[in-house]
């Protein structure tokens, strides 16, 4: 147990730094979409299922959503073979 | 290393680098980044300062209570938290996008410096300029004024 | 210049944030409020979850406030961004694999979302968290193909209708002359569905308002123009 805590905890930390040193902000935004998967185990760990569903469903669902329809309408983000 | 040490250090490390992030930025999105890393990092720290060792979920499954349960009252709190916190994200992206309509860039410098001229602008007061300020910002203040 | 004195801002929420953690303990914490609360809330509420009960029963009043808190958020976000210019540009429509597949994931996804709200005093789950489902299900067919158009109009009058029913349930109880929030039905017995006083009503309020709201911001995010 304590074993996994530190792998998710070391993971977690690693792809914090990574959000605000990346680049590429799609990048970033899948590692903000780590650290949201990462709390959500934590919080299950932490015996507590229903902040764990919310936090799954609105940090790496929704929260993701938001960032990357922002960063597309931002200009940030472009697809490849479109002007 | 015990696993409180651990968790305490996680949430301890979320909150300084979102904080990091607001405030060492150059850029409007990575403000927003921040924040939103700030507050994952509290909600964290919300849930572990009542975590009580051994406890199981407090839910009753099949009619069998457990002996120990853990406190309901923070897991509400932190639940609410959640749901405010992708509020605030929206409205935020929201105004980083109308910050690009109106200014054209996202580079937290030139926005400020911006929007202290329109500000000043409006109200029809004069900028306040030091002597040292670089060649290139005086031209630039004189040329608007 | 300003990059020093952030430093040195950090440093000291560095200090701050590490001598209050010197202090707390981790793992054995008496829960003060909590321990009544477990030990009541079976016979005194009915619901299987505590949280739930919680939520709604023992702070019903704070989910009525943060439902308010949503909505003035979304509600501002919506009107920073302003209304779409008639005749916008939008992305083309997705390739097959993405159209196909939200054709066949709404059906499942509104299955799924209202399950977790209709459940929520029973299992781990609820109004916030099937809400969000719901939103995503209405938003992806017009993540699939970016051309169609969502009814506003309609969003808006779900969201109120719901925010309003929410309310109404909490002043129906005071027609009767008891407090704000009373239930309304009857207790019933301990895990079945309908069970827990007025709270699946409650949520399914909640559960209605956050998926139309969520689903109206997304659209909306959606419906601006590019900025070049």
């Amino acid at each position: 147990m304590e074993l996994l805590v530190l792998f998710i905890v070391v993971v977690m930390l690693c792809s914090a730094v990574a959000v605000l040193l990346l680049k590429d902000f799609l990048a970033a935004l899948a590692a903000f979409s780590v650290v949201s998967l990462g709390l959500s185990v934590l919080f299950v760990i932490l015996r507590a299922p229903d902040v764990a569903m919310t936090e799954a469903a609105i940090g790496a669902g929704l929260s993701s959503l938001l960032f990357a329809l922002a960063l597309r309408r931002l200009g940030l983000w472009r697809i490849k073979g479109q002007t | 290393m015990d696993t409180g040490l651990i968790l305490y250090t996680a949430a301890f490390g979320l909150i300084l680098i979102g904080s990091a992030g607001i405030v060492l930025s150059g850029h409007l999105v990575r403000t927003i980044f921040g924040i939103a890393l700030l507050e994952a990092g509290a909600n964290l720290l919300l849930l572990l300062a009542t975590y009580r060792a051994g406890s199981t979920a407090p839910i009753i499954v099949e009619g069998r209570i457990p002996a120990v349960m853990a406190d309901p009252v923070p897991q509400a709190l932190v639940l609410t938290a959640i749901v405010i916190g992708v509020g605030i994200l929206a409205l935020a992206l929201s105004l980083a996008l109308r910050v690009q309509r109106a200014y054209g860039t996202l580079d937290l410098r030139e926005v400020r410096q911006r929007l202290e001229q329109d500000i000043a602008g409006e109200a029809g007061i004069d900028l306040p300029s030091s002597s040292d300020a670089p060649q290139a910002v005086m031209s630039r203040q004189e040329g608007q004024a | 210049m300003r990059r020093l004195s952030s430093a040195l801002f950090l440093l000291g929420l560095g200090l701050l944030v590490a001598a209050i953690f010197q202090t707390m303990e981790f793992g054995n914490v008496a829960p003060i409020a909590g321990q009544a609360i477990n030990a009541v809330a079976a016979q005194q509420v009915g619901a299987a979850n505590f949280v739930t009960a919680v939520v709604l029963g023992y702070r019903g009043f704070d989910t009525l406030l943060e439902l308010t808190i949503l909505f003035t958020a979304a509600t501002a976000g919506g009107l920073v961004l302003g209304k779409p210019r008639a005749g916008a540009s939008h992305d083309p429509d997705s390739g097959f694999i993405l159209r196909a597949g939200a054709d066949l994931f709404f059906p499942l996804l509104l299955v799924v979302g209202l399950y977790i709200i209709l459940h929520g005093h029973l299992t781990p789950g609820g109004g916030f968290q099937g809400g969000v489902i719901l939103a995503s299900a209405f938003f992806i067919p017009i993540l699939a193909r970016p051309g169609t158009t969502m009814d506003h109009r309609l969003v808006s009058i779900i969201e109120g209708l719901a925010g309003a029913s929410f309310i109404l349930i909490g002043l129906l109880a005071m027609l009767d002359g008891k407090e704000f929030l009373t239930p309304l039905l009857d207790k019933g017995e301990l895990g079945a569905l309908l069970s827990a006083g007025s709270l699946p009503l409650l949520y399914i309020a909640v559960g209605l308002k956050v998926g139309s709201e969520l689903a109206g911001l997304l659209a909306r995010l959606s419906e601006t123009e590019a900025i070049d």
